[in-house]
């Protein structure tokens, strides 16, 4: 009944089952008399549950307006061990004062892109956003060398020589660039990856 | 036209008209830079006006400011709204896109939801309705299908080992789920319509009977089939020995096919067809795991068609898609970092090599070629060493299995389970052998790999064949008159399809045993040493890898064993559903345990592709036994449904002229040549126009790519002009 007030379009689950639940309206949306329900339903998703376990005990009553910094984000197992943990909290955070601090609202959003059933698309275009290191709007051959490192590992003998660097961001270039300019925009980004096979088995996240 | 819908600022959303001014000017405060805008500016948005994916695509109007994403996502709030109007407008006739398929944040995904809504307000009843059955039809489905996820086997298991191995070891357990399905369905398939029906009739519940006519024209001798069924007091020992080698007590159940020695059951006044149900079941089971097969393969081959490209090497799909979001272990995450790494380093170096070979003189061509000659060749005596093992083993097996004055119960399982233990043996040791030549023949890394799977296939699956080529000889060896008056050895093998079901039964069990007793002795003790035991030789031979292939042929091997045997025997898939269910956990018991993972591991995709390539391989290889023993051998004259026929394909004809005439003539038109050959070449023909079409669709491919080129040059030269222009006004 609960889920018929709420447009369940809204956002997709951030993972599978109906323990999760990730639909939210914000206050003032839904009629006072279930707005009590709402916050019960709301309290026992995982979803709020691993959020509020990143704040301390105090903190926890009202997570929904409270952000997280970035280090308990990286606490997280699912991002700890992630080479683009850093740009995953630059782009999902709505922060005014880029300290890449995490709503819930944001952490949410962050789920739900990475989510099982994100169109793809959606991942597309933030994978985009992530991989694009100096966020202007492109990949350009500094952007793809800082994702091959972030790939291969941190440390100094697990990169590739200048040599194979090169020859590798020649031949993505060579299969991703359309339009010859050296660099990969988002549409060309779409493009690729669309044709790719392993992206959305490899692109989630699930909690 | 779109850079104008940029320009001009954001549509406001109809149901929000108090505050629409403020909004739109503080939207064009915003978005429309302080100054004229510069050349720089110009050529960012000239060329971002490329990045528009689809003119529906609400993320489309952010991307083309190109500008960075900080500053949008202040003005998101209030843009959002305006933005979200685009497709409203540009896509009025189709039915709105849910919020959740825009990539914006909640808050501006709220927003869109609040003009979608209120926006319904404003569009005609027809629209209206289409838009709230379209949402409601899609809820209708999201819940359908988040219902049968959770029908789904061992959904939480493979997402856990997806989490700690990846998604290449993911995918080989993701296929045996799909073979225990099969395996069902096809058990299914094969009780309720032949064994269901036969055990009715033979208990006479619901008042039915079945009837075995008598033969004629067949010689009394031929007939004679005495089953040692139930023996009364035996040792223990010899009951043990039944269920190890399918003979005995076990012979004269459903299991076996002489079991179903019925012509036709009755139900009061229908009669039920039992041959023929016995021979369609057997050919809809096959047609069932080809559809099946094919289905789930299509995906993977879909790629192939439209780019030349090797798609599943292909750097951008390695680059890209990489890294596995799914790890949360920092050890599995660093040995990821190492295998990827190790992955580009020797898809460069491949590329390197190729190069190289390219530039091979012809001296070395002939030197490389002729030592890949010879290397073939011993490679085929090998394989003619294996056949000839195995063929001697299979007639040392018959012949001293039927010699009953051996009561000597470990040599006699030892000699019923010859075969298999050779055939095991085989598949073992000609992979080494495989390997360690392929080294010689200097292919590139990749080629290498694949030609040793293949040449593993091969083996495995020509191991079967040969057992059962050898079994047929012995049953149709004929020396005497009476021998082959019958067609086959009446003596020792009255009824000849139990034994060959009795074969693949014992197949079933040894390879189930095996690899028991691979993970119990094998894996433990080895963990165990590496674990208690410091010593160096130890420590270097360290923890197996779980090598993705090899186990994958292991249970292809199974699956094809099935498949041959279920016409001998329709209890076996039965059989095979428990085995590949107990395999699941004992593999992923050993996996966690005592398993190091792959430093180089496959890639899901291309793995899943080649699991079934390679059953598929299988199926069609299971196609020609099965062929030869329905249209070929002459069915056993003392057991089974096809007792009064020739052979077991005999029962279609016999039931096609029991149908009335007209439709005798079209199946007798369908089958003759007239009909055959003009339809071989309809086929043809059909298969060359989509052959021309994909063809032709490549080729547009390719104008497309070239004029998306053009374009970018142009507008490259614009640019230029426009920066001479403003130089030199």
């Amino acid at each position: 009944m609960l889920l018929e007030l709420w447009e369940r379009g809204c956002l997709p689950l951030c993972s599978g089952g109906k323990s999760c639940l990730c639909c939210l309206c914000p206050e003032g949306c839904l009629p006072r008399r279930s707005r009590h329900r709402a916050s019960l339903v709301l309290a026992s998703s995982s979803a709020y549950k691993r959020f509020s376990e990143l704040l301390p005990k105090e903190e926890r009553e009202n997570a929904c307006s409270t952000r997280v910094p970035k280090s308990q984000i990286l606490t997280l197992p699912e991002l700890r061990a992630n080479p683009f943990q850093h740009r995953i909290c630059r782009v999902f955070s709505t922060s005014d004062n880029g300290d890449d601090s995490m709503s819930f609202e944001d952490f949410l959003d962050m789920l739900s892109v990475f989510s099982d059933s994100a169109p793809s698309d959606i991942k597309s275009h933030y994978a985009f956003r992530i991989f694009d290191f100096d966020d202007d709007g492109t990949l350009d051959r500094k952007d793809l060398e800082k994702l091959v490192n972030c790939l291969t590992g941190q440390g100094e003998e697990s990169r590739l020589s200048n040599a194979e660097m090169e020859q590798l961001i020649r031949n993505i270039l060579e299969e991703s660039d359309i339009d010859k300019d050296g660099t990969i925009n988002l549409s060309e980004f779409q493009h690729v990856v669309s044709r790719s096979p392993d992206f959305t088995s490899s692109f989630k996240i699930i909690l | 036209m779109e850079q104008d819908q940029a320009a001009v600022g954001p549509r406001t959303c109809r149901g929000d008209r108090s505050d629409s001014r403020s909004v739109e000017a503080e939207a064009r405060r915003t978005e429309k830079p302080p100054s004229s805008p510069t050349v720089g500016e110009l050529a960012q948005t000239l060329l971002g006006a490329r990045q528009a994916p689809a003119p529906g695509d609400c993320a489309a109007p952010r991307c083309r400011r190109s500008r960075p994403y900080r500053p949008l996502l202040k003005s998101q709030s209030r843009s959002g709204e305006g933005q979200a109007r685009g497709p409203e407008e540009e896509g009025g006739e189709l039915a709105a896109r849910p919020a959740r398929e825009y990539p914006l944040t909640i808050a501006e995904k709220r927003r869109l939801r609040d003009c979608q809504q209120a926006d319904i307000k404003y569009i005609s009843g027809w629209k209206q309705w289409k838009r709230t059955s379209s949402k409601s039809l899609k809820k209708v489905l999201n819940e359908v299908r988040e219902l049968l996820s959770f029908l789904e086997l061992w959904r939480h298991d493979i997402h856990s080992i997806e989490g700690k191995f990846g998604t290449g070891i993911q995918s080989y357990f993701s296929f045996l789920r799909f073979l225990v399905l099969l395996n069902f369905i096809i058990f299914i398939l094969m009780f309720s319509f032949v064994t269901l029906p036969s055990i009715i009739s033979k208990y006479g519940i619901f008042n039915s009977s079945f009837t075995k006519t008598p033969l004629k024209n067949i010689e009394p001798h031929c007939t004679v089939y005495k089953p040692s069924g139930n023996m009364g007091l035996v040792y223990f020992y010899t009951y043990l020995k039944d269920l190890l080698s399918g003979t005995g007590f076990l012979e004269v159940t459903s299991l076996f096919y002489g079991y179903y020695t019925i012509d036709a059951a009755w139900l009061r006044i229908l009669r039920y067809n039992l041959p023929l149900a016995y021979l369609l079941a057997t050919f809809a089971y096959l047609a069932l795991s080809l559809l099946w097969i094919i289905k789930r393969s299509v995906e993977g081959f879909k790629q192939n068609l439209v780019h030349d490209e090797d798609q599943f090497q292909s750097y951008c799909n390695k680059v890209f898609a990489g890294w596995d979001f799914c790890i949360t272990d920092p050890n599995a995450a660093q040995l990821k970092h190492r295998s990827l790494q190790y992955e580009l380093q020797t898809d460069l170096e491949e590329e390197r090599l190729k190069r190289k070979i390219a530039d091979r003189t012809m001296k070395e061509k002939l030197r490389i070629y002729s030592l890949r000659l010879f290397i073939n060749i011993i490679v085929i005596a090998v394989l003619s060493g294996c056949f000839y093992a195995i063929y001697r083993a299979t007639v040392f097996s018959q012949e001293n299995s039927n010699d009953v004055s051996n009561t000597n119960f470990q040599a006699n399982l030892l000699v019923q389970y010859l075969p298999s233990i050779v055939i095991t043996l085989a598949n073992f040791i000609a992979p080494q052998i495989f390997s360690f030549l392929i080294r010689f023949e200097d292919y590139s890394p990749a080629f290498e790999i694949r030609l040793t799977l293949m040449r593993c296939v091969f083996v495995r699956l020509a191991n079967i064949g040969v057992l059962l080529f050898s079994l047929w000889s012995q049953i149709s060896y004929c020396a005497t008159d009476e021998c082959k008056a019958c067609g086959y050895n009446y003596e020792l093998y009255p009824c000849w399809e139990s034994e060959v079901g009795q074969e693949m039964y014992k197949l079933m069990i040894f390879d189930f045993i095996i690899l028991l007793a691979g993970t119990l002795f094998v894996d433990f003790p080895r963990k165990l040493l590496v674990t208690h035991c410091s010593c160096k030789p130890v420590q270097w031979c360290g923890l197996q890898e779980f090598g993705i292939s090899d186990n994958v042929l292991e249970i292809i091997y199974g699956q094809t064993i099935c498949w041959i045997g279920t016409f001998f025997s329709p209890l076996l898939p039965a059989i095979a559903t428990i085995k590949y269910f107990l395999i699941f956990y004992i593999k992923k018991i050993s996996l966690i345990h005592t398993r190091k993972p792959a430093a180089r591991p496959i890639r899901a995709s291309s793995s899943n592709f080649f699991f079934l390539v390679v059953l598929l391989i299988g199926l069609v290889l299971a196609f020609i036994p099965l062929g030869i023993s329905i249209a070929y051998i002459p069915s056993s004259k003392a057991c089974g449904p096809f007792r009064s026929f020739n052979t077991s394909w005999a029962v279609v004809p016999d039931t096609i002229l029991g149908f009335p005439t007209g439709l005798q003539q079209v199946l007798h038109g369908i089958a003759s040549e007239a009909f055959a050959v003009p339809f071989f070449m309809v086929i043809c023909l059909i298969m060359f126009y989509f052959i021309a079409l994909a063809g032709a669709h490549k080729r547009v491919v390719e104008q497309l790519r070239e004029q998306l080129m053009m374009e970018s040059h142009d507008k490259l030269f614009l640019i230029r002009k426009i920066t001479e222009a403003q130089r030199h006004p």
